[in-house]
């Protein structure tokens, strides 16, 4: 096979590892947000809005650019329990950065509070004024939150597994920017 | 208080004793020897004119604010809310009154009568005037404008009236108007979204204040 059909795609990489940066900054403000009372609560809460809505629109176009650039083939040597738990948590991942922006985005207009994106740019409500499901909502993006910790350490260490310990050429897949012709996966492969 | 600490600090000091029933004398002392600037505000809100209610009572914001022109230049501002009402000076009986909520019924019988009014002063502070400490009093001679009328025509409990689901947050601001480096605005807005969020959560369950509308209806026309 050739480096492109056992890598993922330059836009795929690309996606990833920009999206990476945004969620893991995103996990850190939001955990920072909600126990800071200082001025820099303020500052956390006017970066985490749009932040929030540039994973969402992110998401959307990865989850297209998935369609059209389907990621390659797992490694053979990989057992079926470990085949379902890395889709499994893939699909984790996806419907987090779909449903926490939007459970953000509803939550502010159930409360309903100005979903301000920058200065006077604002988005329209999502869902009507019901401070009920204001709270009910607000419960559930703090739940979310630390499933998707949880998830992306778990992806974090299956990451590390595949580089490190396993060596199947998994982690190089997404990791590797190297323009080298021939097998990334054989070049990864470890110690014969 | 000028921070959410010194705020904490002060709960902590005055906290009654177990065993008296009343705060310790000696941790308030403590905590005022810590927090001079809150001596220094003591002082000052001693010298007011205690009001015979809340109607004839001003009501200053502490937190100052910035006001944006369409150019884009902000100046400091604070603004008070000043009664129309003649102001009476509290009384002797009134102070003796035991009735925890006195204030609160006569304000309810007032409205009832007739509409009460207060003028919306807004202070423009100089760039010299601190925007980070709400214990500091500006400057008398600074620029007022009168900024239009706050009327209050109509009284409803918090059962069935508007304000008990808004969240009254120092930082949610219209256009034009931007915070301070004001640390309370920050540390206000913060505790009130918990609260917000911890009412708003047991609204099915419990109602939001002991003043139900019977205790409005009640004293219509006493």
């Amino acid at each position: 096979m050739s480096t492109d059909q056992l890598r993922f795609a330059a836009t795929s990489r690309l996606l990833h590892w920009l999206m990476a940066v945004l969620v893991l900054a995103m996990l850190f403000i939001g955990v920072g947000m909600v126990t800071s009372e200082s001025r820099r609560y303020h500052l956390l809460l006017c970066v985490h809005k749009p932040l929030g809505i540039a994973i969402l629109v992110l998401v959307i176009i990865r989850f297209i650019n998935r369609q059209l650039n389907p990621p390659p083939p797992l490694p053979d040597t990989m057992p079926p329990w470990m085949r379902l738990a890395a889709k499994g948590s893939h699909v984790l991942l996806y419907g987090l950065m779909f449903i926490m922006p939007l459970v953000g985005w509803g939550m502010l207009s159930a409360a309903p509070y100005p979903v301000v994106l920058l200065g006077p740019v604002h988005l329209p409500p999502i869902l009507p004024q019901d401070p009920v499901l204001y709270a009910r909502l607000r419960q559930l993006h703090t739940i979310l939150a630390y499933l998707f910790f949880a998830t992306f350490l778990a992806h974090l260490g299956a990451a590390l597994l595949h580089g490190l310990i396993r060596r199947d050429g998994v982690f190089a897949s997404m990791a590797s920017w190297a323009r080298s012709t021939g097998s990334t996966r054989e070049t990864f492969s470890g110690p014969k | 208080m000028n921070s959410a600490q010194s705020f904490y600090d002060q709960l902590l000091a005055s906290k009654p004793s177990p065993a008296t029933g009343k705060p310790d004398p000696k941790a308030m002392q403590a905590f005022l020897a810590h927090h001079p600037e809150t001596v220094r505000a003591m002082a000052i809100i001693k010298t007011r004119v205690v009001s015979s209610g809340f109607a004839d009572s001003a009501f200053n914001s502490l937190d100052a604010f910035r006001f944006v022109n369409a150019a884009g230049k902000t100046v400091p501002v604070r603004w008070a809310t000043v009664p129309m009402q003649p102001v009476a000076v509290e009384t002797a009986a009134q102070s003796a009154d035991t009735d925890k909520n006195y204030l609160f019924d006569e304000l309810i019988t007032q409205i009832h009568q007739h509409p009460l009014q207060w003028r919306l002063m807004v202070t423009i502070g100089q760039p010299s005037d601190p925007t980070d400490d709400a214990t500091l009093p500006w400057p008398s001679d600074r620029q007022q404008i009168d900024a239009g009328m706050v009327t209050i025509d109509r009284v409803s409990s918090e059962d069935v009236g508007a304000c008990t689901d808004i969240n009254y947050d120092p930082l949610v601001l219209p256009s034009g108007i931007e915070p301070t480096n004001d640390p309370l605005l920050s540390a206000r807005s913060a505790a009130y979204s918990r609260s917000f969020t911890l009412r708003a959560g047991e609204k099915e369950r419990k109602a939001p204040s002991a003043v139900g509308t019977e205790a409005i209806l009640s004293r219509r026309g006493s």
